[in-house]
């Protein structure tokens, strides 16, 4: 296992989202109101690149004409076909036992923790005074 | 192939529908006066997807060596022919495509009244379909009422092409009163002909009528899951009579396939469609639409299951020559789920009557 710092903190603030190339890698990166999830910026089903999904909630019903929108937030539907995933887990809403987008431990950690550890900087310079975005392979 | 054995369940027989000189005693005084005085009593009230001359509508032997009545008939060309053990007898009657809702419904009682009157308790072996117009859901609810107390009506009969998808929720009162009387949903083919039989508009010939039967059925299979039917009737199958069959699993696959995109627009639909199909559906064996066993045996694979089929002899329409009533490529297995137990699964009111239950037939139709 590897950790790589993918941008600074400042780079992905809440409501954005970006992309980022680690070891050959593309991987799709969210920020949805302080929360960062980071996925394989490719969809299982078509290859679609997710980074350009919809972020948004689950529809979920207890019958025909019974519409609830929960979890906003927390599941992207794949820009092509629509599929459904669950940002935390990359799990398939309809699909979960063989269906997922591959998703990475992603976490936000002080420039001054980042240059004493065993971290890599991939071409990404890191400075004591600022925060940056860090995902395990 | 032929049956291998005696004690089939045929789950899609006709019986030569009735004239209106028939039911005129099935009919009370207004109506009687109306069908007579209005010279209703002149028409055929043939459902035109059977004209009465073509060839599907009746084999030729059947056709031409009559018994001497009408239940002799059944009971030679098809009960001990086949050595039936139960037949569900299913009427197409020109009533349910009548505009005139009241005058509809009368006739469709008439029907129901002839057929138990002349048929169901004359010949045990026979079960009943309770005929309903479906397009004033109230009265259809009626007439279901009416008649569940008599457990020899074991479904409730509707047309592949009426006015609406039957998915839609002004049916689920019709649903309801099925699903809480232990009775089945049967959809037969046929049209009430308010809009064309295709999709692409009105055909000149029956024979594209015909072919074009197979696609309503799809669209009502669609339509059913779309609507959540079966997640507001847990309990509820439909039985789909003269669909074909082989259309089936191209229809799983793709309403597969695009609910996983599409499912937000119908969140009650929680789970694979082709699961609930496997679950709710069921589909009589005659026409079943492939021409060989190793066809039969490619269909029923990708169904993924082999409790959908449900035997019939579509009696006396022109499907099989000769007893080869079967379609060839079923398993032993498959072959005995086939003729017996699926329908068992299917109509409650039949596996009551199997294990010496308590379908106590009552003698109080109003």
């Amino acid at each position: 296992m590897s950790r790589h710092v993918v941008c600074s903190a400042d780079e992905l603030p809440p409501g954005t989202r970006r992309t980022a190339f680690v070891d050959g890698r593309e991987v799709a990166l969210f920020n949805v109101d302080g929360r960062l999830h980071a996925l394989l910026n490719r969809c299982p089903h078509g290859g679609a690149r997710i980074c350009n999904g919809v972020i948004t909630g689950i529809a979920q019903s207890s019958g025909p004409g019974d519409y609830r929108l929960e979890r906003d937030g927390e599941f992207l539907r794949c820009p092509w076909h629509g599929w459904e995933f669950e940002l935390s887990t990359g799990q398939s809403w309809c699909d979960p036992g063989t269906t997922r987008l591959r998703n990475y431990d992603v976490k936000r950690e002080a420039g001054e923790t980042l240059v004493k550890g065993p971290y890599i900087a991939e071409r990404y310079p890191v400075v004591v005074e600022n925060d940056y975005i860090i995902i395990e392979l | 192939m032929k049956l291998p054995y005696a004690g089939a369940i045929d789950c899609d027989l006709h019986l030569p529908a009735p004239t209106i000189a028939q039911l005129l005693p099935h009919l009370d005084d207004f109506w009687r006066d109306q069908i007579i005085n209005r010279a209703i009593d002149r028409m055929p009230f043939a459902m035109m997807s059977y004209p009465p001359n073509a060839p599907i509508s009746q084999r030729a032997d059947w056709r031409a060596a009559p018994a001497a009545t009408a239940l002799e008939t059944v009971q030679t060309q098809a009960l001990d022919a086949f050595g039936l053990s139960f037949a569900i007898a299913n009427i197409i009657h020109g009533a349910v495509a009548l505009h005139n809702d009241d005058m509809a419904a009368a006739l469709c009682r008439a029907v129901n009244d002839w057929l138990r009157v002349e048929w169901l308790e004359r010949e045990p072996r026979l079960r009943g379909s309770i005929l309903i117009h479906p397009q004033d859901v109230s009265q259809a609810v009626a007439e279901v009422e009416r008649l569940a107390s008599d457990g020899r009506f074991v479904q409730v009969l509707m047309l592949a092409m009426g006015e609406r998808p039957l998915g839609r929720r002004e049916f689920f009162p019709i649903y309801a009163a099925a699903e809480r009387h232990g009775l089945v949903i049967a959809v037969h083919a046929g049209s009430t002909y308010r809009y064309a039989p295709t999709i692409v508009g009105w055909p000149c010939y029956q024979f594209e009528d015909y072919v074009a039967q197979a696609q309503a059925f799809e669209n009502q299979t669609v339509s059913l899951i779309a609507e959540g039917v079966f997640q507001r009737f847990p309990r509820l199958k439909f039985v789909f009579l003269e669909s074909g069959v082989s259309w089936l699993p191209v229809t799983m696959w793709r309403t597969d396939k695009t609910w996983r995109g599409a499912r937000p627009e119908t969140p009650w639909v929680d789970r694979w469609p082709s699961e609930i199909i496997r679950e709710h559906l069921r589909l009589t064996t005659q026409p079943f639409d492939a021409p060989d066993a190793a066809a039969v045996a490619a269909t029923i694979a990708r169904i993924g299951s082999d409790d959908m089929l449900l035997f019939s002899t579509d009696y006396p329409h022109w499907q099989f020559e000769a007893d080869d009533v079967l379609p060839e490529g079923l398993s032993p297995a498959t072959l005995r789920k086939t003729l017996i137990d699926n329908a068992l699964a299917t109509y409650p009111r039949l596996a009551q009557e199997a294990i010496g239950g308590a379908a106590a037939i009552e003698e109080t139709i109003r």
